[in-house]
């Protein structure tokens, strides 16, 4: 690997770090769509910023920026508030408006200014290297690098700080306000947060792209985790795996590194809404076939426990009574002698002291919905963890 | 001279877009009671609430526990607002979300500790969901979450309890659990605010009642001011509920 190389992969860790952390509260706040908002709205920010400091690294241009997330999301609830129209349609009443400034502000001053739409829009890593930071003389790495750098610090010293407090004023707006953590001043400071981090970001990503970094990490380790701790944790790890494969992709394909990011970035929540253990699709689709099985060997044995005559009970009869196919018949068949709640005598079906105690059990759940007696079931059986 | 009133609520008005969901509110509830609040749908019950607590801001009109502000007397006072306010798929598990009653008294930045964790498991004891303890709260039924929140409302460890339909889709067992917890606290001296639907347990359940909607109707102990006049006036129709005895 040349220098470049490996300086390109590390701004790129950092922004998914950077972008992974805020992205995860966007997310359990089901505020995704505003950070799609703020990314595009700050750009006549950034045009501004950048006609006064003629700097794109400068943190000027980063406040004022950011200062356009933060009146974007007041602009949304102002609209909000009026009862006329939903959130959504707040939104996109919003962002375009304020996404036509900049790109009208571009265009009148295009001849004059060394910053057009594409690389708002979509960034190049690729260049990030070749501005570089000079300090008195001395190359101290890539300019991106640094900022970016101190935008993740900033943003993991507030998340340390203030993570009990994020926490229940996320789950909890109302309670949180009776304790006095004040909800407004969380929301404001996880926007102005997530407004910093989009407009740093966006030089090496593009505006649009931070939108990937910020939700997909966070909508991949929520189908992973109960935790937020871990949640935080696993969105990190998959913003940081997805920049660098994501690297690597491009790097073959001689295709946009930030395309290529965010790519990786969808492969991995599909991989894991297709195999993560719980809320995965395949589980889920597991469960359900279980669940329909668990269904059928409860009403088999429901059968057994309240037919003492032996015609209902013999083994041949048992499908015409139930009213299954075969090979449904010999599933549960099976699954009820392999757990000792069934005997098969002479071709008659008899119920186990087993069988008629977890029949009675599933039996009283089902009418009475108390689950403290079938606990110790739920391990067992996916019909009984509701 | 000492205020004997827990809550004092004086001419409070509340308006959403401009319009009044509380007009002119007058109420003393005295040290001790378990008062329930009811009214129809939309009559104001948890904004009442909600008010009372800063959630919202009243246009006119003042509040004090005990005498002082809200804002100067946050830990004499804990809250279970209502079930469905908050996303039980939330990330976290039964204690963590016990353990939230604590963080008023951390104060900012500060986290819990082992203080706060023995507090918590203590609280999730009373209310019969120590096994639950980890288990993340989707996972839970909904008596089970009602339970949890009352459990994350006893570690705050208050003097004046305000409840938002604490017995909204939990089945009979639980009902009773709790009613039982609230009755034990109403014994050990603290106050409690309630917002009750079910009008015909709150002979029952309760001793104190306010009727609401929008307006103050009254308010008062239940054996006195709890019968069909006050009910028809609340509710606007000729209101008629069985309080046999």
């Amino acid at each position: 690997m040349t220098s470049p190389q490996i300086e390109i992969q590390m701004i790129a860790a950092v922004v998914a770090v950077a972008c992974a952390i805020p992205g995860v509260f966007l997310v359990l706040r089901k505020m995704a769509l505003i950070s799609d908002a703020i990314s595009h709205s700050i750009l006549p920010g950034i045009v501004a910023g950048f006609f006064i400091t003629q700097d794109l690294n400068s943190p000027l241009l980063i406040l004022l920026a950011a200062l356009t997330g933060v009146i974007t999301v007041i602009l949304v609830e102002a609209i909000q508030k009026t009862g006329l129209v939903k959130e959504d349609t707040a939104i996109g009443l919003v962002f375009p408006a304020l996404f036509s400034i900049g790109v009208i502000m571009i265009a009148k001053n295009a001849n004059d200014v060394h910053l057009d739409i594409d690389a708002v829009l979509l960034g190049e890593l690729a260049f990030a290297p070749f501005d570089r930071l000079i300090l008195s003389g001395l190359d101290m790495g890539p300019k991106s690098l640094w900022l970016m750098g101190t935008i993740l610090i900033l943003s993991l010293g507030l998340l340390f700080l203030f993570f009990k407090e994020l926490k229940v004023s996320t789950f909890d707006a109302g309670l949180s306000s009776a304790l006095g953590i004040s909800p407004i001043v969380m929301h404001y400071g996880l926007m102005s947060v997530s407004s910093v981090t989009v407009v740093g970001a966006f030089d090496a990503v593009g505006a649009i792209l931070v939108v990937a970094l910020m939700i997909a990490p966070a909508a991949t380790a929520y189908l992973l985790t109960s935790d937020l701790k871990r949640m935080l944790l696993l969105s990190i790890v998959f913003g940081v795996f997805s920049a660098i494969a994501g690297y690597w992709l491009a790097h073959f394909l001689d295709a946009s590194i930030s395309g290529s990011m965010t790519t990786v970035l969808g492969v991995v929540f599909l991989m894991v809404y297709l195999f993560a253990p719980r809320k995965g699709l395949l589980s889920v689709l597991y469960r359900q076939k279980q669940q329909r099985t668990e269904v059928s060997l409860i009403t088999f044995l429901l059968h057994l426990n309240n037919h003492s005559e032996e015609e209902e009970r013999h083994i041949n009869h048992l499908n015409e009574h139930i009213n299954w196919q075969k090979i449904r018949a010999k599933t549960i068949l099976d699954l009820a002698q392999k757990n000792n709640m069934i005997l098969i005598k002479d071709e008659i079906v008899f119920l186990t002291e087993k069988g008629k105690d977890f029949t009675q059990r599933a039996l009283e759940y089902i009418m009475t919905n108390k689950d403290e007696r079938i606990e110790h079931m739920k391990d067992d059986f996916f019909l009984f963890r509701g | 001279m000492k205020n004997k009133f827990a809550v004092q609520v004086d001419d409070l008005t509340v308006a959403y877009n401009y319009k009044p969901v509380l007009w002119d509110i007058d109420l003393a509830v005295p040290e001790g009671v378990l008062m329930a609040i009811v009214g129809p749908n939309g009559a104001g019950k948890s904004t009442l609430i909600k008010s009372v607590l800063g959630i919202i801001k009243p246009i006119a009109g003042s509040v004090a526990i005990y005498g002082k502000p809200y804002n100067k007397q946050r830990k004499l006072v804990a809250y279970v607002p209502q079930k469905g306010s908050v996303d039980w798929d939330f990330p976290t598990t039964a204690i963590d979300v016990v353990m939230m009653g604590t963080y008023g008294s951390l104060g900012w930045i500060k986290r819990p500790g082992q203080k706060e964790k023995k507090a918590a498991l203590e609280a999730l004891e009373k209310v019969g969901m120590l096994a639950f303890k980890n288990r993340q709260i989707s996972q839970l039924s909904g008596g089970q979450q009602q339970r949890v929140f009352l459990a994350r409302a006893l570690v705050q460890n208050a003097s004046i309890y305000f409840m938002d339909e604490p017995f909204q889709g939990v089945d009979a067992t639980t009902e009773i659990a709790i009613i039982n917890i609230l009755k034990e606290l109403r014994k050990a001296g603290k106050t409690l605010v309630v917002v009750h639907h079910d009008l015909q347990t709150v002979p029952e359940y309760f001793d104190w009642v306010t009727f609401l909607n929008v307006k103050k109707i009254a308010t008062g102990p239940v054996k006195e001011i709890f019968n069909d006049d006050n009910l028809t006036k609340t509710y606007g129709i000729n209101y008629k509920v069985a309080i046999n005895k």
